[in-house]
């Protein structure tokens, strides 16, 4: 039982690093209706400039203040120079030219940092475990993670619903040509949306760092991941995005622990251990399939286009 | 030359005449087969390997055109044919079932079977819904193939021999073999386009502009798109055939989803309204690869860029380049 909370709260973890990449992906579908393949890219660059940030001044907060700033404006500077102009595009055009940022930005990390990983490692306080249940020890770090991406999370939803800058964002959402005939700097709006998704990105990226290598392509196949987020949950809402990802994170958790042992009950030692390997990989894409089956627009459709 | 209608925008010279495009189109096809004599003549194996890699993609790439240029189904999963049209070689190679006239067969009737249930299930969806699922189910057969302990995993399956025809074609001829390639790519381009000019394309790309009136008007657009679909992906799976006999190998990496990403660059690269699009498109991507690999370190450096360009400033491909009418 113990165990089987450990692996929750492991899920519930993942499902949170997963909600700060699909919220800012499905803004960005949302407002400027723009498919981004190269969001795996400012998550990677979170935390390379993490881990090299840390390095130079020698703190890992403030390492990872200065690489979520440098995300930031790297994803407004690319917005305006690149990402602006495919606006109103098909999403061809979208996947076309964003995967080759994709290409352009794995590149551009093995040119800076070189082919091998860097790696970003926690102050010594963060690497001790925690006994939140009598018996069960859990690390501090992941707590953390569990926390901030929880406190950025209300602040998101805060900024969405409570603010004027939100209030513009879902009014760009539902009719942009409205927003822009009414006088609003749309442009301006369009850049620090793309701004804040790829802060959120940068935030993921460096968050996950010191538990996995920094390495080229780490974020490819957490983008799809998130991309079966934003769409389970309905592409364009955040709140749908925030229930698809805890949806996402426990699955693929929870598969990845008990699927070999379940199905060690019918099979061979072997055989169990390498189908319930690619069966737990797959859980996330089953869930995604039977729920699009279920419902083809997700889980929360967003309103009105 | 027709006179143009008066307030009309100024026409370049070869507008209304088809004949710049066919002239194009019969060179590159004069170079593809003359690119084994090229081979022999000055000892460069290498072209003769890069090229038979240049058709089989191009094939690759007009069967994903067929379902997304005229059909806008736009499938981000469509390397899951190239593995497991090759799986299906490997898989038999390793079973001791070495003929070709079996492996190829399955490899295509895997691969129609695989898009039967995948078109069943995701053609119910629409727009970035359906690029997302199709993504997904090409993701689950790359996990399974990871899975496949006894072919390899991760690692992937070497194939030991190239698939038997008996005395009818020898595969482990190279030049044989590209000749073969190249001329199953224009049996394939030949019959995308009789397939596209039939009344069952025009349904297709009726249903592509407008499905509520295509269904509006009597005609089961679910039913249509579902056969299209199958099509390609058993067209793929014959590619992916070919390319496991190509490389000798085939491993999960076939099918990971930047590999789908590299055939939506090449049909969308070539000019997707296109019948030569594909092969243009899968031209123009690899050799680009491959040249700029030899002058640079960091061939993506410049080759994203030029992707983007192209998504940003031509919509119609390199074959809009090229000029001439288009149809349609």
């Amino acid at each position: 039982m113990l165990y089987f909370i450990e692996q929750c709260l492991n899920g519930i973890q993942l499902g949170m690093l997963l909600f700060m990449l699909a919220a800012g992906l499905t803004l960005i579908f949302g407002i400027m209706d723009l498919v981004n393949l190269a969001h795996g890219s400012l998550y990677m660059l979170g935390a390379y400039f993490a881990a090299t940030f840390a390095q130079w001044t020698d703190s890992f907060v403030f390492g990872a203040i200065l690489a979520l700033a440098t995300t930031a404006i790297v994803g407004m500077a690319l917005e305006v120079v690149a990402i602006r102009r495919l606006y109103g595009r098909s999403h061809l055009d979208h996947v076309l030219g964003t995967f080759g940022l994709l290409l352009f930005f794995n590149e551009l990390v093995r040119l800076i940092w070189g082919p091998a990983g860097l790696t970003l490692s926690l102050p010594s306080e963060m690497l001790n475990a925690v006994q939140i249940l009598p018996g069960l020890f859990y690390p501090l770090y992941r707590l953390v993670i569990i926390a901030v991406t929880l406190v950025v999370a209300l602040l998101l939803y805060f900024i969405i619903m409570r603010t004027r800058l939100g209030m513009l964002i879902r009014a760009g959402a539902s009719n942009r040509e409205m927003v822009g005939a009414l006088g609003i700097n749309i442009k301006l709006l369009y850049t620090l949306v793309f701004g804040l998704g790829a802060a959120l990105a940068g935030l993921a990226g460096l968050m996950q760092a010191p538990i996995l290598t920094v390495q080229i392509g780490m974020g490819e196949n957490i983008l799809i991941a998130a991309f079966v987020v934003v769409t389970i949950g309905g592409i364009g809402s955040i709140r749908g995005a925030f229930v698809a990802s805890l949806l996402v994170g426990l699955a693929d958790t929870i598969g990845r622990t008990f699927a070999p042992d379940l199905l060690h009950a019918f099979l061979s030692e072997s055989a169990s251990s390498s189908l319930g390997r690619a069966l737990s990989s797959m859980m996330i894409y089953v869930v995604m399939a039977l729920v699009l089956i279920v419902r083809p627009e997700g889980l929360f459709p967003a309103t009105s286009k | 030359m027709n006179p143009l209608p008066k307030g009309g925008p100024a026409k370049p010279w070869y507008a209304g005449s088809v004949r710049p495009r066919v002239a194009i189109y019969v060179g590159l096809l004069l170079l593809l087969f003359l690119i084994p004599v090229y081979a022999a003549a000055t000892g460069d194996a290498f072209a003769l390997t890069l090229f038979t890699r240049v058709v089989i993609l191009a094939m690759a790439a007009l069967s994903l055109n067929l379902i997304m240029g005229f059909g806008g189904m736009v499938s981000f999963g469509h390397a899951a044919y190239l593995g497991i049209g090759g799986y299906a070689v490997g898989i038999l190679a390793k079973e001791g079932i070495g003929s070709g006239f079996v492996q190829w067969p399955v490899a295509v009737a895997a691969s129609a079977f695989y898009a039967l249930v995948v078109g069943a299930l995701s053609l119910r969806t629409r727009g970035v819904y359906f690029i997302m699922i199709t993504l997904a189910f090409a993701q689950m057969i790359y996990y399974v193939a990871i899975g496949l302990d006894r072919y390899g995993g991760d690692d992937g399956l070497t194939i030991y021999h190239r698939s038997q025809f008996g005395n009818l074609v020898n595969l482990s001829n190279k030049t044989l073999f590209y000749y073969l390639c190249l001329v199953l790519l224009l049996a394939s381009i030949y019959l995308v386009w009789r397939i596209v000019n039939s009344r069952f394309g025009m349904v297709i790309q009726g249903a592509r502009s407008n499905e509520r009136r295509m269904s509006a008007i009597g005609f089961p657009t679910f039913r249509y798109r579902l056969v299209c679909f199958v099509i390609a992906g058993a067209m793929c799976g014959l590619a992916g055939a070919l390319l496991a006999n190509h490389t000798n190998f085939i491993s999960p990496a076939t099918m990971h989803w930047t590999r789908s990403g590299d055939l939506i660059v090449m049909a969308v690269l070539g000019g997707m309204q296109a019948m030569f699009g594909p092969l243009i498109g899968a031209l123009t991507y690899l050799l680009l690869e491959e040249g700029l690999s030899r002058v640079t370190e960091f061939p993506n450096l410049i080759l994203g860029p030029v992707l983007l360009l192209v998504a940003i400033s031509f919509r119609g491909g390199i074959d809009d380049l090229i000029g001439g009418v288009r149809r349609g």
